[in-house]
């Protein structure tokens, strides 16, 4: 096998890994923090403006993971910066 | 009509017309299409204001916005929205407007490129120190960050710099994958399942501008919040007893 499609072939199984191991844990924080939000929505309807702001917040922050590790796949596709060294 | 296709990661790439130096990409031409649509659009309503009974619709509009804008702010602050409505009220109805845009045919968001979304969050890492220093002063600035001793300080600058980067890669890459999602959508199940998953985005775009947007308060009110302490021992000070 030649260097051009082992580069390839790391890249792309890589960037599939990498999107699919790390959607893993975004997932299960972002439930948890959902249904933890609802309970608490459940329990005061009157604070329901402050827990929706703040499950946004955190949602935000816990989503950034899953953005990241799509990123960098992306980059593994797209804009690999291996490329150069196999291509002359 | 096509204007990225599904092989560029960026609008970035796309050139339309270049001369020398000078190059002009499609993310420019949209971003300056968006201010234009923002600065007209205000002109012309802000242009004839009343407060009669029967005023227009569009100053309704407006007056909506702004109100809700205004109280979300003042919500998170302690003190009058006054002072943040125009950095953060304007950074939500730029990202809102070219989020929502999307679904006007040939139209390119131009938050889906990391150039804008970099830009709007150092926007917001300048902001921080700017309102933090005009409030508190230089000297209780500075001293938030050898909070609580001296040893946390590249701790407090590697905070502030991972939380711009946050910011920008957040916003790009929600926005960039939706655009991706949709175009692998349509070479695989062309009809029912773009249009669905369009929605989606729409709802997608207004909610990250939201979320850009309440970040960038919650950084500020964070720099701000040495206020407080600052009062306190003023007040302190100045009791008798």
């Amino acid at each position: 096998m030649d260097k051009v499609s082992l580069v390839a072939m790391a890249s792309i199984i890589g960037a599939g890994l990498a999107m699919g191991i790390g959607s893993i844990g975004p997932g299960l924080g972002m439930g948890q923090a959902i249904a933890q939000a609802l309970a608490a929505i459940a329990q005061q309807p009157d604070e329901r403006n402050s827990l929706t702001r703040t499950l946004f917040v955190g949602l935000a922050m816990i989503e950034s993971i899953a953005i990241y590790c799509f990123v960098i796949s992306m980059i593994l596709i797209f804009a690999n910066p291996f490329w150069g060294h196999v291509i002359k | 009509m096509e204007v990225v296709t599904l092989n560029q990661i960026s609008p970035d790439q796309v050139i339309i017309w270049s001369w020398g130096f000078i190059v002009l990409n499609v993310t420019i031409l949209y971003t300056w299409l968006v201010m234009a649509i923002l600065v007209v659009g205000s002109w012309l309503i802000t242009r004839n204001l009343s407060s009669e009974m029967n005023t227009s619709r569009w100053q309704h509009f407006m007056e909506v916005i702004v109100s809700i804008i205004r109280g979300e702010i003042s919500e998170m602050t302690k003190r009058g929205p006054d002072h943040y409505v125009p950095l953060v009220g304007t950074l939500f109805l730029f990202i809102c407007t070219s989020n929502v845009l999307v679904i006007v045919p040939g139209f390119v968001a131009p938050t889906s490129s990391i150039t804008t979304t970099a830009a709007l969050a150092t926007c917001v890492f300048i902001a921080v120190p700017y309102y933090g220093i005009s409030r508190i002063g230089i000297l209780h600035y500075v001293k938030e960050y050898f909070q609580p001793t001296f040893i946390f300080f590249p701790f407090h600058v590697m905070g502030e710099l991972s939380r711009t980067l946050a910011l920008t890669v957040r916003l790009f890459g929600n926005i960039m994958s939706h655009e991706k999602v949709i175009g692998i959508l349509l070479a695989v199940t062309p009809f029912l399942f773009p249009v669905v998953m369009q929605i989606l985005g729409l709802l997608i775009g207004v909610i990250q501008a939201y979320i850009f947007a309440i970040l960038s308060m919650v950084y500020i009110a964070s720099a701000l919040s040495a206020e407080e302490d600052v009062h306190g021992e003023l007040k302190k000070e100045g009791s008798p007893a």
